[in-house]
């Protein structure tokens, strides 16, 4: 009880403290507990988890309103009070991370808006590629892996979702389209996530169909070109432009075997090859081919040997956006992550003085304490930066300590951290989350009535 | 869906398909908080008391995406008392977007100043 007495808590006014250290600490000297409220040490039990060496305690959050019924005390969240205590502080904001404090809500609210921005506000990502060519040593799976989980900076909220028996069409579907090669003599080429250009007409690959002169069919149908719709006008579409999707190399040599080659055909393809590509590449071939004649037991050269194909690394496809939302898959996710934590509160206990201040101060790792005069040359510690505490407890580490530090969370002053992948900035994502929210409950509402 | 009995409308079990704890969490949050309010005679105290005597949810299967929702109420009819409480979650959120917002508008105008009721 003194423990809590004695920390300098808005909860319990300074003036309270006071006046019991001055007394001394008897039963009778304390005063009656007002109706309708708590005593200050359950209200601190409520507001606050204690963090200790061993185990933080208190950490359930009082939520039936009826908890302190029988001591005429009302625990129910109403929402006058609610609008009125409801704070949001921005801690800083720019185009993909915003961090700000939202204080008076419960913990139940804020993971619902946090469990939201990761799974459930939809975006646009690749769900299907079409590759015409792929001689890349990425195979072809792990390509369009790599492909879908690619950020497109588009407002998803422009776009329908594609159900199962729709067909691909301007409202729900995004072409992307990718050609890269490495030419013969050039260095490695990387492939980037800016070579994927947007088809604002949908495929351009044809469609394979039964009947020889039936029409042309693509793998979409677009009614119209996308870039004549005014959201799109002047703001066409496009994807980060920095990650890397594959590293294509100078062509590869491949032996494709033929039937009878004699040696004059042999030695015909490797000067061919030498002076069509160059002739280190017709020293190869050469090396090659010797080297594949001195396994055959018949050495006259009756041989299936052997074309000579130097065959370019080259990926052309074709890539299709869709709809989707991050719990069907984490590529459709619009943050990097969203997260939060309770804010951590720092109080001592004692007035910590001299060396034990220089002690302390040098304890913490991220410096939440700082070291003021305290008058006649002594140093006292203060707590300068309690938001900085990141509760790894360095500081209440032994016997000693604990009776001298204390460390809380606000149970209901939550920082929140939300970074953004790029389709919508960061306060619209948590606008769409709450907005997700409500429409859930409204889905409840309809179905009850 | 409610699953309920016909003789007591004061005790149901719902259950909401196609959502998981998101929505089940924030729902027993929101009726845990149900309170009626009755005035005294002379307007002195205003007594509160809960409308809820008891809730908890469930998720029966990981791999069935629903939750079944438990309400025990002290007299209302369970099925009132849940649209009521998702009434006011609603009212929630509509409250903490319009902070926002005002949060953002007032960052962009002056980012020093922080506090945003």
């Amino acid at each position: 009880m003194s423990e809590q007495e004695s920390s300098s808590d808005e909860i319990m006014s300074s003036e309270e403290e006071e006046q019991q250290q001055k007394e001394g600490f008897s039963y009778w000297n304390l005063k009656d507990v007002e109706r309708g409220q708590l005593p200050p040490h359950i209200r601190k039990q409520g507001a606050r988890v204690h963090c200790k060496s061993d185990a933080p305690t208190n950490t359930e959050t009082l939520q039936y309103s009826g908890s302190y019924a029988s001591m005429g005390v009302d625990n129910s969240l109403r929402l006058d009070p609610f609008r009125e205590n409801f704070r949001i502080k921005i801690i800083a904001l720019d185009k993909d991370k915003m961090e700000f404090d939202m204080i008076g809500i419960d913990a139940a609210v804020a993971n619902a808006f946090r469990r939201i921005l990761i799974s459930e506000v939809p975006t646009m990502a690749i769900e299907k590629v079409f590759i015409a060519n792929n001689t890349s040593v990425i195979q072809d799976e792990v390509l369009a892996h790599r492909l879908g989980l690619i950020p497109i900076k588009v407002d998803p909220r422009l776009f329908e979702y594609l159900s199962a028996n729709d067909t691909p069409n301007e409202k729900n579907t995004i072409v992307l389209k990718l050609h890269a090669r490495c030419n013969q003599g050039q260095p490695r080429h990387t492939v980037y996530s800016q070579e994927l250009k947007w088809l604002p007409n949908g495929s351009e690959f044809a469609k394979e169909s039964e009947k020889p002169d039936s029409k042309l069919s693509t793998y979409t149908s677009f009614s119209c070109s996308q870039d004549s719709l005014p959201e799109f006008a002047g703001n066409p579409i496009s994807t980060m432009e920095d990650i890397i999707v594959a590293k294509l190399g100078p062509g590869q040599i491949v032996l494709k075997a033929e039937s009878d080659v004699w040696m004059m055909d042999l030695i015909h393809a490797v000067v061919v090859c030498g002076i069509k590509h160059d002739i280190d590449i017709g020293l190869l071939v050469l090396v090659r081919v010797l080297a594949v004649m001195s396994f055959l037991p018949d050495t006259r050269l009756q041989v299936q040997v052997l074309r000579c194909l130097v065959i370019l690394q080259e990926i052309e496809l074709e890539a299709h956006a869709v709809k989707g939302m991050g719990k069907t898959h984490a590529k459709w996710s619009p943050v990097g992550t969203a997260w939060y934590r309770m804010f951590p509160e720092v109080v001592l206990l004692d007035n910590i003085e001299g060396e034990d201040a220089e002690e302390l101060m040098k304890k913490c790792p991220s410096g939440v304490f700082d070291i003021e005069d305290a008058g006649n040359g002594k140093k006292r510690t203060k707590v300068a930066d309690s938001r900085a505490c990141t509760l790894c407890r360095e500081c209440i580490r032994g016997d000693e300590w604990e009776k001298r530090v204390s460390l809380h969370r606000v149970k209901d002053h939550f920082i929140f951290t939300i970074e953004s992948t790029g389709a919508l900035p960061p306060e619209a994502l948590f606008t769409e989350a709450v907005k997700i929210l409500e429409a859930k409950c409204e889905r409840v509402i309809t179905e009850l009535s | 869906m409610e699953h309920g009995s016909v003789r007591d409308p004061s005790s149901a079990t719902f259950c909401f398909v196609d959502e998981d704890h998101t929505l089940a969490n924030s729902v027993r949050f929101a009726l845990n908080q149900e309170y009626l309010l009755y005035s005294t005679v002379l307007l002195i105290f205003n007594i509160y008391i809960p409308r809820v005597s008891f809730c908890g949810y469930s998720i029966p299967h990981p791999s069935d995406a629903k939750v079944n929702i438990r309400v025990q109420t002290t007299g209302d009819p369970a099925r009132e008392v849940l649209k009521d409480a998702c009434q006011n979650l609603m009212m929630m959120c509509q409250h903490v977007r319009s902070t926002l917002d005002k949060a953002v508008d007032d960052y962009r105008r002056n980012p020093t100043d922080m506090d945003t009721k």
